[in-house]
């Protein structure tokens, strides 16, 4: 299937536009690394995926996805909602009382799309290669997909998780890191550097791709790539290069937009970035 | 006092190890994964029948709980196996996210809980285990006393759909209760009716309590023996019931005093009748290296203590 760019372009200007818009309804959330992974959750559920948006806990024969980084809600909740999982005018209720759009990302409260919750670092990779394992288990022929941060690779329990996967020859599963080079006290070369990433996959017995997270082009191809890659006795990661608070220029490039909300005239300034292609909810 | 007797021993584990065999039987969902302990566990009969349907995780628990989760998407029914320190403080986060909240069907089974782990002392021998696992919204929490239940519990406990902590131990102790026995969760069992004391015990201590029972017999007090072997959901109706017959209670349990069966039993009672209680556990602190026997002696939790226990509860009255 060949994917139409300028499509995925447009429905990924939208998502950017609900997530500066529902972090600003609610005054809190992360909208850096929602904006910087917009690309990245565009591509795969508008053209990636094989999902079924009427949701079923099991997702047998469908791809799964799974979100270890739950701060980058809003991001996922909107595409979510784009995609047809709910109702877009529930958008407004992230963050409130009495939603299913919670801070992070929760199947507690029946929320369509959501498998898993997510927020505490470092527990999705391995979440993600347990449901590959029954995929395989199932003879299910689908791909698990798992995208994490870069500071959460900080978390042991990836690298436990990371071993596992080549051990077990985990062929299904396509993860991706979002390499934003932010967290919350600053750069991460800074804070704990991760070193050679690249270097540390593939000697952790990864095929490892890169890609660049902020050109849709790139992100289809990568994702094509990766998944080429796949079903050959090793786990796939793709180190996703991306700036964080991408598409709004006075957000990006800082960690400071990591967990900080728009005041009105940051909102009006945002917006004014970003083409409302699809309708604002 | 209802006379039990046993003619062999064996280890609460390995009552494990021959139920998840039986559950993998009888369900093709049933999947084990286990970090670095199947011998321990006594999962290698299950891994004989099903190699495809086991998962050797290493020594790496978050990983393992982490998978576990996952894996019940799609169907499976995971069962971890470790023990009962690693099963639960170490990876209490993951418990908490990717499988409580999270809503997932993951059967956390452990071994080697409480004092009676012995030789290897303190840093092995977890006492709050239960606590822990109590306290995490939508969790059950089961602690059989012996192989035929410990075997009836992990076969029921696949059958039950919603994530469960297994605990169970690794002494040889008398086999006492019914090999066929149905085992339901959140439902006491009533090994002994008396009317003077109400003696509730659960997992290593219930065979205490019926040695307990006989001494205090002799000593003229007529104890009612309960066993609580799911503490949570507990069984408040059976609880309430015998107290409201004897009008006090000891509470014992291979657990911290804080955060175990003794305080779930006084939570019942505080809000419905308040009756005196006294705690036959260990006193706030960390266990040490020894013979399980005798540490069980030095820690205040043989039949012994629960005999001193009762005769205190009663003139409490």
């Amino acid at each position: 299937m060949s994917a139409d760019i300028n499509n995925l372009a447009r429905i990924s200007s939208q998502i950017r536009r609900d997530v500066v818009r529902m972090v600003h309804g609610c005054s809190s959330g992360h909208p850096g690394g929602s904006l910087g992974c917009t690309d990245y959750f565009t591509a795969l559920y508008f053209h990636a995926l094989k999902h079924d948006t009427s949701f079923h806990m099991d997702g047998k024969n469908e791809d799964l996805f799974f979100l270890s980084q739950g701060h980058i809600s809003p991001v996922f909740y909107s595409t979510l909602a784009r995609a047809g999982y709910f109702p877009v005018k529930e958008l407004a209720t992230f963050r409130k009382i009495n939603s299913r759009l919670q801070g992070h990302p929760t199947p507690h409260d029946g929320l369509p799309g959501i498998r898993i919750a997510s927020g505490s670092l470092g527990q999705g990779l391995s979440v993600a290669i347990g449901a590959a394992q029954t995929k395989k288990l199932n003879g299910d022929k689908q791909l698990v997909y798992v995208l994490m941060g870069d500071g959460e690779l900080q978390e042991g329990q990836v690298w436990e998780a990371a071993m596992y996967a080549a051990h077990h020859k985990v062929d299904n599963l396509i993860a991706a890191i979002d390499l934003n080079g932010q967290q919350i006290d600053g750069p991460t070369e800074k804070v704990m550097s991760l070193g050679n990433l690249k270097a540390k996959w593939e000697a952790f017995g990864w095929d490892v791709l890169e890609m660049n997270g902020n050109d849709m082009n790139d992100v289809v191809r990568g994702l094509e790539l990766a998944k080429a890659k796949t079903t050959k006795s090793k786990p796939v990661m793709i180190l996703m290069q991306t700036d964080m608070g991408y598409g709004v220029d006075f957000m990006m490039g800082s960690h400071k937009w990591h967990g900080v909300a728009p005041n009105d005239e940051q909102l009006a300034a945002a917006l004014a970035q970003l083409e409302e292609t699809l309708g604002d909810y | 006092m209802k006379k039990y007797t046993f003619t062999e021993q064996k280890d609460t584990r390995s009552g494990f190890g021959a139920g998840l065999l039986e559950a993998g039987k009888r369900n093709e969902n049933v999947v084990a994964l286990c970090a670095d302990l199947i011998g321990s566990l006594k999962m290698d009969a299950f891994i004989k029948e099903f190699p495809e349907r086991f998962y050797q995780v290493g020594i790496a628990e978050a990983n393992m709980i982490g998978l576990a989760a996952g894996m019940t998407i799609g169907g499976k029914i995971p069962f971890t196996g470790t023990f009962a320190n690693f099963s639960t403080g170490r990876v209490y986060d993951q418990i908490r996210q990717s499988v409580a909240y999270s809503g997932k069907n993951v059967k956390i089974c452990a071994s080697h809980a409480g004092l009676t782990l012995g030789e290897d002392g303190a840093t092995h021998q977890i006492l709050e285990d239960l606590g822990l696992m109590k306290m995490v919204p939508g969790m059950t929490v089961i602690n059989p006393c012996d192989y035929n239940q410990t075997k009836a519990a992990t076969i029921a406990i696949a059958e039950y759909e919603g994530p469960v902590y297994l605990r169970f131990g690794r002494p040889v102790v008398p086999i006492f209760t019914d090999p066929d026995q149905k085992f339901e969760i959140g439902k006491a069992w009533m090994v002994n009716e008396g009317k003077d004391v109400s003696i509730i015990a659960t997992g290593h201590l219930v065979w205490e309590a019926i040695q307990a029972g006989e001494k205090l017999a002799e000593l003229g007090i007529d104890a009612e023996i309960i066993n609580i072997h799911t503490i949570k959901p507990l069984d408040e109706e059976a609880i309430l019931k015998s107290v409201a017959k004897t009008g006090c209670v000891v509470t014992a349990e291979e657990h911290n005093r804080l955060g175990g069966l003794g305080d779930s039993v006084a939570q019942v009672l505080i809000k419905n009748r308040p009756a005196p209680q006294e705690y036959v556990a260990v006193d706030d602190s960390f266990g040490e290296s020894g013979k399980p026997a005798d540490l069980m002696v030095k820690y205040g939790l043989s039949a012994n203590d629960i005999v001193k226990a009762a005769q205190k509860v009663v003139k409490r009255k």
